[in-house]
């Protein structure tokens, strides 16, 4: 049964926006109310969508007013940050992910109207280290401790939604946990990554990278607010890239960066604005990480449009890359003209 | 008896007989072009590798090429058995650990690579301490390595490859010479409860000659710890000679590959019983020692 009403927080945020105003064209969902505490952005939210924005904090009493007064049936969280930088620091990050999904919980369990609970996740939560099987399935648990930023707040935020589902198993809980976010539009971990025109990498490491393409993490999104999958779900493409291989793909310079220097290099980049990376988003260049996406086939019932290599391809069509591959195919003709006096005169291809 | 047919006479071979050096110089620049497009596809991120970041195309270009010289001319590997390995489907290849530096594992796939009709890909399962060091995890990985843990292990055999595995890992890879080719503790079975579960079977195969490639006459332990490795060998030549002490005695290999071990009788079930799996790793251990012992006889000298 579709929802009749639905709230979604974070949505001056791209997916959020982009969810929200997808809810909206759906004439069986009643009524879309957005929460964010800034205003979404006229493009990413327009006035002529039915969204209902309501500009408060998740932290607030507010919220829990807008709850029941709108009737909601539905909630769609999604306010959480990922890095410091854009939450204003940790401390008001760590306030804002941790605290503000508790009260954004408490506010749940005490609206009766309340009987669906989407939550956007994250593979983090699986750690990265040299010790991680190859692929982790949802039942498996981090090899390595993680000791702050996003991935304890994202674990410490599934501790919570797992209380509350507890307190309240009559509520169908999606728990979507996503691997990294690509795309020509999102502004995501990754899609910063990218555009460096020298990107570093770890030294002596090539972490397996796995994404996940905006059209797909928005359709799942979508799939799990009017479904009733019921569950934690791992949401990522199909298939891996090399971190070298991708920077390669997008047409970057990578530059290898021995490990001890990573995290300085890390703290002088955020310190410059060039880019906003937390330290644990620097252990997954080491590393990598990928998840088993036979649930999300099998049992949700969605297979990502984009495999992880189309989804990048999709990114870097809408780049513009330092080196061209047309230019290095060049430069190999001229080469092998030159070198075999033009008896074999276009490059082959295995 | 059947009616006579027709069979067509093969074609004649299209190209023209062309003397000898003209057809050195094609296959010059064929090889030349093969290596250019390797490098575009460098360049370019042009390959492909698979979940557990296996890349073909490094592995069959560059790594397997600068292993065979090694392979050939140093070690003069000789494999017996080989028909043991099925061309097809899941198997899990147990073997001896030894030689200090992990030696063995690559000289095994190469020679499954190149002797075995079928060319197979034998999937090694590794130490995390592999995993964890730069350069040789990202390396191994590269060469369609993975961490030997029972999630990766039953993946990689229910996907219908041919696993290896080493059950002894630094208890055998690092004992001192004077036990030599006498097996460590296989682990705790698990790789037994991998196969069990799947329902592949597990070929034994016995390794001659990765002993004497290192020999660890002493193991600088306070050192090692103070590293984080597992132990810090003393050779004959390792520290004396510096890197020279590196270079790894021309030890004479043999690798048999014994009667595959059927598990899928059992059924997954059997998987959870410790008994059987204890019972099975003991059989497998005890038929590795035993091929140790007859293959080291075959041997003679250990230089020969």
């Amino acid at each position: 049964m579709a929802p009749k009403v639905v709230l979604v927080t974070g949505v001056s945020r791209y997916l959020g926006g982009q969810l929200a105003a997808a809810l909206a064209t759906d004439p069986r969902i009643e009524r879309v109310v957005g929460l964010d505490s800034v205003r979404p952005s006229s493009e990413l939210l327009p006035a002529s969508s039915r969204v209902e924005f309501v500009r408060a904090d998740i932290r607030n009493p507010l919220i829990a007013k807008v709850i029941s007064s709108a009737e909601v049936d539905t909630v769609v969280h999604m306010n959480i940050g990922t890095s410091p930088g854009t939450a204003g620091g940790r401390t008001s990050m760590k306030e804002l992910n941790v605290i503000g999904t508790m009260q954004l919980l408490a506010a749940c369990q005490k609206a009766d109207t309340v009987r669906r609970l989407v939550v956007k996740s994250t593979t983090t939560v699986y750690g990265s280290s040299s010790r991680d099987p190859a692929l982790f399935t949802e039942e498996m648990d981090a090899r390595a401790v993680r000791s702050s930023g996003y991935a304890k707040d994202s674990v410490e935020i599934e501790g919570y939604v797992r209380g509350f589902s507890r307190r309240r198993p009559e509520v169908s809980l999606a728990l979507l946990r996503f691997t990294n976010f690509i795309g020509p539009t999102i502004d995501s971990m990754l899609t910063r990554y990218f555009s460096m025109p020298l990107v570093p990498t770890v030294l002596g490491f090539d972490a397996r990278v796995q994404m996940l393409h905006e059209q797909d993490a928005l359709e799942v999104l979508r799939l799990a607010t009017v479904g009733s999958y019921n569950g934690t779900v791992n949401v990522g493409g199909e298939g891996v890239l090399l971190l070298s291989q991708a920077i390669r793909r997008a047409g970057q310079i990578p530059v290898s960066v021995p490990a001890p220097l990573v995290a300085s290099l890390g703290g002088l980049l955020r310190q410059t604005g060039i880019a906003d990376f937390s330290p644990e988003q620097l252990r997954f260049l080491n590393f990598g990480r990928v998840v088993d996406t036979t649930r999300l086939n099998d049992d949700f019932g969605y297979r990502p449009r984009f495999t992880t290599a189309e989804a990048f391809a999709d990114f870097c069509a809408h780049q513009r890359p330092v080196i061209d591959p047309a230019r290095i195919r060049g430069i190999e003709r001229r080469l092998l003209r030159a070198a075999t006096l033009n008896r074999i005169q276009e490059p082959v291809d295995a | 008896m059947p009616e006579a047919r027709v069979i067509p006479m093969p074609a004649p071979p299209q190209a023209e007989p062309t003397p000898e050096s003209s057809t050195a110089e094609a296959e010059w620049d064929q090889r030349l072009a093969q290596a250019l497009a390797f490098l575009r596809r460098r360049l370019t991120g042009e390959y492909e590798v698979d979940e557990f970041g296996f890349d073909e195309d490094f592995t069959d270009r560059v790594y397997l090429p600068a292993l065979r010289p090694l392979y050939k001319s140093w070690f003069r590997v000789e494999t017996f058995g080989m028909h043991n390995i099925p061309d097809t489907g899941g198997a899990l290849v147990v073997a001896n650990h030894s030689g200090t530096v992990p030696m063995d594992g690559l000289m095994t796939a190469l020679a499954v690579h190149d002797e075995h009709p079928a060319r197979r890909r034998l999937r090694l399962l590794g130490a995390d301490l592999v995993f964890k060091l730069p350069l040789v995890g990202s390396i191994a990985r590269k060469t369609g390595n993975t961490l030997a843990c029972n999630a990766d292990a039953e993946r990689l055999l229910e996907t219908g490859e041919l696993v290896g595995v080493y059950p002894e890992g630094f208890k055998g890879v690092g004992k001192p010479f004077a036990d030599r080719y006498k097996l460590q503790r296989f682990g705790r079975g698990g790789f037994v409860s991998a196969a069990i579960r799947t329902g592949v079977p597990i070929i034994p195969c016995s390794i001659v000659g990765a002993e004497e490639i290192y020999p660890m006459i002493g193991n600088l332990k306070g050192l090692a710890r103070v590293l984080g490795v597992p132990y810090l060998p003393v050779t004959p030549t390792f520290p004396l000679l510096g890197p020279l002490g590196l270079i790894p005695l021309p030890s004479k290999w043999l690798i048999e590959f014994g009667e595959p071990i059927p598990t899928a009788h059992l059924g997954p079930a059997a998987a959870d019983d410790p008994m059987l799996v204890f019972n099975l790793t003991d059989e497998i251990r005890e038929t590795i020692q035993q091929s140790l012992y007859s293959l080291l006889m075959q041997r003679g000298s250990v230089f020969s």
